[in-house]
């Protein structure tokens, strides 16, 4: 069973530099969480926080209402998948397997149970006595994952498991590895950089830009409705906007650009006069052909992409400003060629304002 | 074979394979074959007068060896230079398994390259020169004496060069560098996640290193342990310079035979610490379970 991991007011100090700070999040027992966030923002760091490998220099973490300062990895009830496996090359499978079991004295007849039960969930019958380097990249993920959980762990952390594999196999194992959490109901912590990853796996989801935390949601909410600027552009595709707030309207105001004044929503409630980015994701830009239509914009298509399902159409303003739309491929798309001249739009319930600055590399 | 030429050929040109052979046959066979094919001949003739030499007299025989096995003195001593190069590789094992460890998988940065500095630092200093320092710091009245006995420790001086002390004390100081180098390169290539994993999963710093570090280590060890029993056994300096008359070596009554002058008994003797260290690398090989390949590594 899984047990909850409560961080609180975490920091983490190397030399004068902080790795992570101020970091708070209660993880729910049972749930699979992911830190998602570019490489180098502390979401490694956070990991081998919880896992025990150090302490933090500030604040707390509880595992299972329990303090965790000053307790090894090797007694904390968490395990620990590595970014590179981190398999024992000199072993067998099962001896990989079981060594978590074995160093705890697990008699042999019982290890042997709980490691052929393992082989099983994981889906690996007949390479038990093989060396780790003979099973291909699959297989070694797996092992990697049996052994973490042979020792009970009520908390599993996740170090990038799936970066190494080709995208067939990771989209694989992403649903495997979902519905051994669903299984085993333990708590999964994941890190990653990949936002599919994230999305798509996670119960919750934590964004972490350079050493902080900027929002923690479900992976719909993180991707609709982005906190903050570092949120919406890292998370997802987005055209985004520069320009000053002329007008607040209830839960809208207008943004003056140089591309034209547009009316986005405004979660921040920002004022008048303050500088503001729209983000507009490209899947909610369409072609416009009602002249009066709100956010419209001309613009000149560049490349059209084919990408199978739908098409990314690029396009420039008058202004240069670099926009994107996403047609679908129903049928119902008109014909456009590149270097054409068209009119796209928005709707004000699909764009958002959000401070300027502080966005991901776009 | 063919391919092998081919590529080689092909690779390095008429003049890079021409150069590399001659050097190589040239170490083997002026180095290694006809120096040890004397001495092995040599130990098979019996001493004889100048004049005698290349004479009827002068015939293969086995008359060297069986003195050496009917010595009862020498066969004691050739197996106190086993014994006691046998505690100096232990010793030097302990020492520098730590070392290697922490250089190779704890200190980073400068902290590495200071410490490999202080490791090398002796060894710019003739092996002879370093051995008369230890002589100074045992001596009746040396530093060490001189400390124990302004701490009220002893009262009066110990008597540290009497029987294998000093010279097993001389070694395996002279040595360290060939224990660790060995030890820490195979530990270098050791992933620091599988020490991380293997701790996540509850294993205690004894079992990752006896599961873990060792393991992958072996070669290492099995390389500095026969390269330290081998210059253990065949030094004649340490013994020389550290040793007291009760602490004899092997190679010191090989170094009397040919003093004296028998030259054909000396070299029999030395066949025979020579055959002794070459079983003695395969039993390494086989206690390490490390084949001749993996030494290489």
């Amino acid at each position: 069973m899984g047990q909850d991991v409560e961080i609180s007011g975490v920091g983490m100090r190397f030399d004068e530099v902080y790795a992570v700070r101020d970091i708070n999040v209660h993880i729910q027992a049972g749930e699979f969480f992911s830190f998602l966030g570019p490489s180098g923002c502390g979401k490694t760091t956070l990991l081998r926080l919880i896992s025990g490998f150090m302490d933090p220099s500030e604040g707390q973490i509880k595992i299972g209402g329990k303090d965790m300062r000053g307790i090894g990895s090797n007694n904390r009830p968490t395990a620990m998948i590595f970014q590179n496996l981190a398999l024992f090359p000199l072993m067998t499978v099962e001896e990989n397997i079981g060594f978590g079991l074995e160093v705890r004295h697990v008699q042999k007849v019982k290890r042997q149970k709980k490691v052929e039960e393992l082989i099983e969930l994981v889906d690996l019958h007949g390479t038990g006595d093989r060396m780790v380097s003979e099973l291909s990249g699959g297989q070694k993920q797996r092992v990697a994952i049996a052994r973490a959980l042979a020792v009970n762990p009520a908390v599993l952390l996740l170090d990038e498991p799936l970066s190494a594999l080709d995208l067939r196999l990771r989209n694989h194992m992403r649903a495997e590895l979902r519905n051994i959490q669903r299984r085993t109901n333990v708590t999964f912590i994941y890190i990653t950089h990949d936002q599919t990853e994230a999305l798509t796996m996670s119960d919750r989801v934590g964004v972490m830009s350079i050493g902080k935390l900027e929002q923690v949601a479900k992976p719909d909410v993180i991707y609709n409705t982005p906190v903050s600027s570092f949120v919406a552009s890292f998370v997802g595709e987005t055209n985004n906007i520069d320009g000053q707030i002329i007008r607040v309207d209830g839960e809208y105001a207008v943004l003056k650009t140089v591309t034209g004044s547009f009316l986005c929503k405004n979660p921040q409630h920002m004022e008048t006069g303050e500088t503001a980015t729209i983000f507009i994701r490209p899947e909610t830009v369409f072609l416009v052909t009602d002249p009066n239509a709100e956010n419209g914009l001309i613009c000149r298509t560049r490349t059209i992409s084919f990408e199978g399902a739908y098409a990314v159409v690029t396009m420039t303003t008058e202004q240069g400003q670099i926009f994107t739309m996403r047609l679908n491929n129903d049928g119902t798309a008109p014909r456009i060629a590149e270097g054409e001249n068209i009119k796209v739009g928005f709707s004000r319930e699909n764009a958002f304002l959000l401070k300027t600055g502080g966005t991901a590399i776009a | 074979m063919r391919d092998f030429w081919n590529t080689a050929l092909r690779d390095l040109g008429k003049i890079g394979v021409a150069y590399i052979l001659i050097t190589v046959g040239v170490w083997v066979v002026f180095m290694i074959l006809i120096p040890q094919l004397i001495m092995f001949d040599y130990s098979l003739r019996p001493m004889l007068p100048l004049r005698d030499i290349g004479g009827p007299k002068d015939v293969w025989t086995l008359k060297n060896y069986l003195v050496f096995f009917s010595n009862r003195l020498h066969m004691a001593i050739f197996f106190k230079t086993i014994w006691s190069s046998l505690i100096v590789t232990v010793t030097a094992l302990a020492i520098c398994y730590p070392i290697a460890f922490y250089l190779a998988k704890v200190a980073q940065g400068a902290k590495v390259g200071l410490l490999m500095i202080g490791l090398i630092i002796p060894y710019w200093i003739n092996e002879l020169l370093r051995l008369f320092a230890w002589q100074i710091i045992l001596a009746d009245m040396g530093i060490l004496n001189q400390l124990l006995i302004f701490l009220g420790i002893i009262a009066d001086p110990i008597n540290f060069r009497m029987g294998n002390g000093a010279v097993i004390l001389g070694m395996t100081y002279a040595y360290i560098l060939f224990m660790v180098f060995p030890i820490y390169n195979v530990m270098e290539s050791l992933d620091k996640n599988q020490l991380d994993a293997a701790r996540d999963l509850g294993a205690s710093w004894l079992r990752i290193h006896y599961k873990i570090v060792i393991p992958h280590a072996k070669p290492g060890i099995a390389v500095g342990c026969t390269m330290t029993f081998m210059l253990a056994a065949g030094t004649v300096a340490a013994p020389q310079l550290l040793g007291s008359p009760s602490s004899f070596w092997f190679t010191q009554v090989i170094n009397t035979n040919f003093e004296c002058a028998n030259w054909n008994l000396g070299a029999a003797y030395a066949t025979v610490l020579m055959l002794l260290c070459v079983v003695f690398m395969f039993m390494m090989l086989k206690l390490f379970k490390v084949g001749l390949k993996e030494l290489t590594q």
